[in-house]
């Protein structure tokens, strides 16, 4: 660091030559750069989120049309169609994207495996055991391996970085095993599909003791989390180190981008909840393999069998370890999209954020009262009013920040002049989405209007509205956003706008009925869908609505799909810093960023949203510009 | 390309260079991974119908054995470190060399503890008492080994980099140190719950 700025040039151009000798495998599979490790991440977490989607919609088949075959080819040919084009397309431009089409057959592939078989789809009729495979399964990877890499791994990795003025992450090589570690841990969990027995089919949360004496799919799972937890202690180990010690001179805490901010945050939660679940999966395994009973009571009786062990365990002690992760998991979810929907926002006000510090403080205390919120998913345990009492004082006292957080957001827009293109878009439906998804999960942090609503699809419709329209749209407003400064060229804007209104009006159509149905008392782990049921008669036509409103939901990521690989290669070239951007990977950082990520390492002089700051000629003031003299 | 900054040297404002930071931040989710098995211990016994005298089961004098290495070998580790301070690398070599050595002792005693309970038919199934003790005892033992390769390899091969970068293979030395202590820390805890409680 005490190189003077020509030798530093000097060294720069040198690398660069050094770079070009760099094989294939070690430039792009085997990277330490930041950037490549989070497309990586963004590519493999996007695929398990359309791999997570695809068996959601198997399942909603069998809720609108109980007990009919699945007319599976409808799912495997577009499927099959989408990878053959990609891998035709890009193969003749001799394109390493053709992995990815052929990624895609492969998951064709995955799919037809899946919807033939005796033991699951006996004539395409999905048998019930095979329905709650796919129910665990589906969140395992749409929360584990879709969402959490995508938000922290892609976003985290490729952004923070490059707008704290850092070269890489403080530890590089750490960071590939991180991605690597989540790479095998993913294909354990894929994996697991095709033991006797399928895969895990005790819920995405695994409850004991029904997941002790479950298939040994839910063995893989345990080792898949293992993997996966490493991974995430990895990554949160860097993130935080990165933050702290690599910030560019001048760059104070409080001139932290607000994105940095909620990957600081949740890099915490990551750090601190992780490590109880994994020494949770550590006991079910020993429960599973060894025989102990940690989690088994005295007196076991399964199918009128008693089971022979040894007893004395205690099954809600499953609950208490896995929900002190993954309560946190939930901030996991929704604080690096907080983020993504600062940035977003502010930049197309063009105005500072209304409230940043408010903002600030209100984050860190979510992630502080995160982790003593838990036990509001186990009211129903019967572990007693005093303690539901706590925890649902501080479930109420955990809403005013989030609460502060999206006020100030809508306050945030008050007298901008908006720009309307696509990331502001998700941005703007992010919030009334997270609100709704908010708000309905206020009756459930109460422990009197939990008991009717526990377990019904008024919790499903709660949580996805945070998780799909929140969270995931807060995902594609990042994609479209950061999208030039990965690769140069901007998304086209009628493609974008086309995804965003169809899923817009989708998710609506997928999300609402639940919490109807839900209200009506419809629970949520149904094979038929509540057919059965005679207070479920009423609301049943919802589930032909929801199915069908999944399936044009899967036809409007088309236009994102097919955007996102043209692009890639055809897309509009545009200028270094397109959104007048003020934070530093924009301002500072060339598009797209090389190896080391700045010529110069930048010095920040001022906050992080600078926008239409009065007697200034253009209306951003990027944070790396001198003061007027 | 720059490089990453602050590997060796500590920043002004923060007080510490990298490698520490990260160490400490690792060192706080293993006090989570093994805080929520002490956690399940406390409730399981609060919960259990009735509890074994762990003296009863386990041998005393073996356990008092392995605390007495391990606190010895912590401080074989902290002389290591104060030998490459002093700029003495022969008895670097030395000193963790006698800390690989006396980890390895543990191992070995506590080999011989599980085989005797096995022979005993005491087995992590036996009882749920049995059951957190092979749990906790054996995550300590892995991250026993765990540090011991981390220390052979500083022992051995990696050793070279004290010729290029002594600085910075100083503060290897010292954050494998912390680490160590961390699992002889577990250790002290492990023994008056599981053995004399």
């Amino acid at each position: 660091m005490t190189l003077d700025q020509g030798t530093t040039a000097g060294h720069g151009s040198h690398d660069a030559a050094h770079e070009h000798e760099l094989a294939f495998w070690r430039k792009y599979i085997f990277s330490t750069d930041h950037k490549i490790i989070g497309i990586q991440d963004g590519f493999t977490s996007l695929f398990f989120l359309f791999f997570g989607f695809t068996l959601m919609m198997l399942m909603r088949w069998q809720l609108a049309y109980p007990g009919e075959p699945v007319p599976g080819l409808y799912f495997i040919i577009p499927i099959a169609a989408i990878g053959g084009a990609i891998a035709i397309v890009t193969a003749i431009r001799r394109s390493y994207l053709s992995l990815a089409g052929v990624v895609f057959l492969g998951l064709a592939g995955v799919v037809w495996f899946l919807v033939t078989g005796d033991e699951r789809m006996p004539e395409g009729i999905m048998l019930p055991e095979f329905y709650n495979q796919l129910g665990a399964m589906h969140g395992t990877i749409m929360v584990f391996l879709g969402i959490v890499p995508l938000a922290v791994g892609a976003f985290g990795n490729y952004v923070v970085p490059l707008q704290i003025g850092a070269p890489d992450m403080a530890f590089p090589k750490l960071n590939m095993v991180s991605y690597w570690v989540y790479f095998v841990g993913g294909l354990v969990m894929l994996g697991s599909f095709f033991v006797p027995g399928g895969a895990a089919n005790s819920g995405w949360t695994s409850y004991t003791p029904l997941a002790i004496i479950a298939t040994t799919g839910q063995t893989l799972w345990l080792l898949g989390m293992v993997f996966i937890i490493t991974s995430s202690l990895l990554g949160s180990i860097n993130f935080i180190t990165t933050i702290v010690q690599l910030r560019a001179k001048g760059l104070s805490f409080m001139r932290l981008p607000f994105f940095v901010w909620a990957q600081f945050v949740t890099a915490f939660l990551l750090l601190l909840g992780f490590p109880p679940l994994e020494a949770a999966a550590a006991m079910q395994l020993m429960d599973r393999l060894v025989g102990t009973s940690f989690f088994l009571p005295s007196g076991l009786v399964v199918s009128g069998v008693a089971v022979e062990v040894s007893g004395g365990g205690s099954p809600l002690l499953w609950q208490h370890l896995f929900w002190f992760l993954a309560h946190p998991e939930v901030y996991v979810l929704i604080l690096p999209a907080m983020g993504i929907i600062a940035e977003v926002i502010a930049n197309n006000t063009r105005k500072p954020l209304w409230g940043y510090k408010s903002m600030v403080y209100s984050i860190i205390f979510i992630g502080f009262m995160s982790f003593i919120v838990w036990a509001h998913h186990m009211f129903l345990t019967g572990m007693g009013t005093v303690i539901s009492a706590f925890f649902q004082t501080t479930t109420m006292i955990i809403s005013i920040p989030s609460v502060v957080i999206l006020t100030a957001l809508f306050v945030s827009l008050w007298g901008g002049s908006i720009r309307f293109n696509t990331p502001m878009l998700f941005a703007l439906a992010f919030l009334p989405m997270f609100g709704i998804g908010g708000l309905t999960g206020l009756p459930l942090g109460l422990a009197p209007t939990d008991v009717p609503l526990h377990d019904t699809y008024y919790v499903i419709g709660h949580f996805h509205y945070i998780v799909a329209p929140g969270t995931i749209f807060a995902m594609f407003a990042g994609i479209y956003y950061w999208f030039p400064k990965v690769t140069g060229r901007r998304l086209n804007e009628t493609l974008g706008k086309i995804h965003f209104w169809g899923s817009f009006a989708a998710m609506n159509f997928i999300f609402m009925p639940m919490l109807i149905q839900g209200l009506a008392g419809v629970s949520r782990r149904l094979w038929d869908g509540g057919a059965e049921f005679a207070h479920a008669q009423e609301v049943l036509y919802l589930n032909e609505v929801m199915s069908v409103a999944a399936w044009v939901l899967a036809i409007f990521q088309l236009p994102f799909i097919f955007n996102f690989f043209r692009t890639i290669r055809k897309g509009k070239k545009v200028s270094e810093n397109i959104w007048e951007a003020t934070t530093l990977e924009w301002a500072a950082a060339p598009t797209p960023p090389p190896h080391g990520n700045f010529v110069v390492i930048p010095e920040v002089h001022r906050g992080p949203y600078e926008y239409s700051l009065p007697g200034q000629e253009k209306d951003y003031t990027p944070q790396n510009q001198l003061a007027e003299a | 390309m720059e490089e990453i900054p602050y590997t060796a040297t500590a920043r002004p404002d923060t007080g510490v260079y990298n490698a520490k930071l990260g160490t400490w931040l690792f060192l706080a989710s293993e006090v989570m991974l093994f805080g929520a098995l002490f956690s399940s211990y406390i409730l399981l016994r609060v919960g259990a119908a009735e509890w074994p005298h762990g003296a009863d089961i386990l041998s005393v004098p073996i356990g008092t054995f392995n605390t007495l290495v391990l606190i010895a070998s912590s401080v074989t580790m902290v002389m290591s470190w104060a030998s490459l301070k002093m700029n003495d690398f022969r008895k670097y070599k030395i000193f963790m060399g006698l800390t690989i050595l006396l980890a390895l002792v543990f191992l070995v005693v506590k080999t011989f503890e599980y085989n005797d309970k096995f022979s005993h038919h005491l087995f992590p199934g036996t009882s749920t008492f049995l059951a957190i003790y092979f749990t906790l005892t054996g995550l300590h033992a892995l991250h026993i080994i765990g540090g011991v390769i981390v220390n052979s390899y500083f022992w051995g091969p990696g050793r070279r980099m004290w010729k290029t970068e002594p600085e910075r293979f100083t503060n290897r030395v010292e954050v494998a140190g912390l680490y160590w202590h961390f699992v002889d820390l577990v250790w002290i805890f492990l023994f008056p719950v599981l053995y004399l409680l």
